[in-house]
């Protein structure tokens, strides 16, 4: 018998034989205004919002943001950056980005999440080995909870998706808050409409 | 094998005091956080029972759920492996590992390759395994198993850290200042990331609808070890599966409240198909797990999502520290799990408890922890794994207790006793609760003579 048939065997065996059915999960919508939701949860969670447009092209506002930067990297064909993102170079190549700038498909009011995937990232290493993160984000593409999140069926498409929710963070000594443990240590969202 | 003592090992921890001190605060503020985050979700007691019938309805039809995750995630392109125990497991990924001709691996955090003791097994085969969870690579580097399963360092001060990183990856001695420690950190694994030619993670939660599983993180190590090399192992506990996406919005909004509490871990990130070009093998453990699902009164355990919540409340952990447990599983989920895997070895454990509650209360799944604790003693009991001077003591209890006049003439006694005998007759080792603790003055009068001289005769 293989590994596989003697497990599942044992599993059919042993579970208990009460069939508790499965129950319905509400939507448990809020009615809190979602763009105001969503700043307060991202700052509690490390993340920033960059400042207003005002006129100027989004690559000047990722330079004011970042002065010192070399390579700017971007997954978004509206900022052009110092560098373009190759999806068929390897992720380790990826290990100099001082900034990358990617578009979120959406964002979730309750935990202040934007929702990433390949399709966003270019390549998903981006998210994590550039110093620092911009993310684009179309305000009214803001929803309530991760109970709406769950509904979208680009989580059925994705190969890779991921709610990222501020930068990199650990508190694993003393208890001591530091952002950027392993991965990006600053992320910026900047709400610009598609 | 000698079973564990707690007691006695958590006697060392204690005497830490600087130690013990931070540890008992640094847990009861997660506590604190936590609650304030439950405070805020009008619905946190729906979630909760949500989430014990989502967990429950899954473990009772686990097989069809397991072939259906199976079936999925095969479909989408990835490997799919069984593990009966974690020898098996071990070689599993071995194997994998040696088909790829890879010699390092960067790993995130997963309880379950501990349980396994992954990383000894590799080693010894000429792997190089890199824990890139900071908590967890300063227990790798300290050559210490985890001691909580959320915060695997806790029990250590930055001095301690800046010692274990002097000494292995080369920190200034003496700097222990925290940014620095973990920027050193940063700067030797980053190297690790880009080099290896593996990464492996475990996973939260698998979907049987989607084949998929989630890591839940907050470091960025985890996605780095599966986004960088071309090999992405991930080692899931048959446990671990629900059935539809829908579900695991119940339990992302639990988790990292119960855990930490923060809304969210600052990634939950969901790995259905191998990016282009790579390969991703999932490895379904086993390990115990479907006989503990045939244990009438345990199988309720295996609806843990690994929170940390009821170690971070429990009095007696907080004041023991996770390696005090001798085990993987430490504080009251250890509690009663690790007897299921060895009742001789873990027999002491279920009396590092109070049985207070307090681990019930805050389980996000619901697990009746200190009732099964209550339950893992009348277990040990009927074995005969009882220590002898509890085995005797219950013997006197019982024989005096069940005779009405034994009882009152021991009571008096007992009160006389208290007054004249001499401090080494009542502290001594036959009264471990009297090694911290004064015991308190006897009443002047028992409530049977009160009772008989002013209400009797009414």
């Amino acid at each position: 018998m293989t590994s596989r048939d003697a497990i599942l065997a044992a599993v059919r065996a042993n579970q208990p034989t009460s069939t508790p059915p499965i129950p319905d999960i509400p939507m448990f919508e809020s009615s809190r205004p979602l763009l105001e939701r969503f700043q307060e949860s991202l700052i509690s969670m490390g993340g920033k919002i960059a400042p207003a447009l005002d006129g100027q092209s989004l690559d000047t506002l990722v330079q004011s943001l970042f002065p010192d930067a070399a390579v700017i990297c971007s997954g978004t064909p509206e900022v052009r950056g110092t560098r373009s993102l190759d999806e068929t170079a390897g992720p380790a190549t990826l290990a100099d980005v001082d900034v990358g700038v990617v578009r979120a498909a959406f964002g979730v009011a309750e935990t202040g999440s934007v929702w990433l995937s390949e399709e966003e990232l270019k390549v998903n290493a981006i998210a994590y080995l550039a110093q620092h993160l911009i993310v684009l984000l179309d305000p009214t593409r803001i929803i309530g909870n991760l109970h709406q999140a769950y509904r979208d069926a680009r989580f059925k498409i994705a190969r890779y998706a991921v709610l990222v929710t501020g930068p990199s963070a650990t508190a694993d000594i003393e208890g001591v808050l530091i952002h950027g443990a392993q991965g990006v240590r600053s992320l910026i969202v900047a709400l610009i409409p598609l | 094998m000698k079973p564990i003592d707690h007691a006695e090992a958590s006697s060392h921890f204690i005497e830490a005091k600087e130690h013990l001190e931070f540890h008992d605060r640094r847990l009861w503020d997660l506590r604190l956080k936590r609650d304030r985050e439950a405070l805020a979700i009008p619905e946190w007691e729906e979630l909760r029972d949500l989430a014990s019938a989502i967990k429950e309805h899954t473990l009772t039809h686990l097989a069809d759920y397991l072939e259906e995750f199976e079936a999925q995630a095969k479909k989408n392109g990835g490997h799919v492996h069984w593990a009966r125990d974690g020898n098996e497991h071990n070689q599993i990924v071995y194997d994998i590992l040696s088909a790829h001709d890879a010699k390092t691996l960067v790993k995130s955090k997963s309880m379950l390759t501990d349980e396994c003791e992954m990383r000894p097994f590799l080693e010894m085969r000429g792997v190089e395994v890199i824990e890139t969870d900071l908590g967890e690579r300063i227990q790798q580097l300290d050559d210490e198993p985890p001691s909580h399963i959320v915060v695997p360092a806790v029990h250590k001060l930055r001095g301690d850290v800046s010692e274990v990183f002097a000494r292995t990856i080369g920190s200034e001695p003496g700097n222990t200042n925290v940014p620095y420690l973990a920027e050193a950190m940063r700067r030797n694994t980053r190297p690790y990331f880009l080099s290896a030619e593996a990464g492996m993670t475990g996973a939260n939660f698998a979907i049987a609808e989607t084949g998929s599983f989630v890591v839940c993180t907050n470091e960025g190590n985890a996605d780095l070890s599966a986004n960088v090399p071309k090999l992405h192992i991930a080692s899931i506990g048959i446990e671990k599966i629900i059935p539809k996406l829908e579900h695991l919005a119940v339990f992302i909004r639990m988790l990292s409240r119960s855990a930490l509490g923060s809304p969210i871990t600052q990634y939950t990130s969901h790995f259905r198909a191998p990016r282009p070009g790579t390969e991703l093998h999932v490895v379904l453990v086993d390990n115990g797990r479907s006989q503990r699902l045939g244990m009438k009164d345990f199988w309720y355990s295996l609806k843990c999502i690994r929170c940390g919540a009821c170690m971070n409340t429990c009095p007696v952990y907080r004041r023991s520290g996770g390696l005090s447990y001798g085990a993987t599983y430490s504080g009251p989920i250890g509690i009663i799990i690790d007897p299921a895997f060895d009742i001789r070895k873990y027999s002491h454990l279920p009396y590092a408890s109070t049985l207070n509650g307090s681990c019930t209360n805050v389980c996000p799944v619901k697990i009746n922890i200190h009732e099964q604790i209550y339950k893992w003693r009348q277990i040990m009991a009927e074995r005969n794994q009882l220590p002898l001077v509890k085995k005797e003591a219950i013997r006197v209890i019982g024989k005096v207790m069940s005779e009405p006049r034994l009882y009152r003439a021991a009571i008096s006694a007992t009160g006389l006793a208290f007054e004249h005998l001499p401090r080494f007759a009542i502290y001594n080792w036959l009264n471990p609760w009297g090694r911290q603790r004064e015991v308190p003055a006897p009443p002047k009068q028992t409530f049977r003579n009160w009772y008989l001289e002013n209400r009797s005769r009414r």
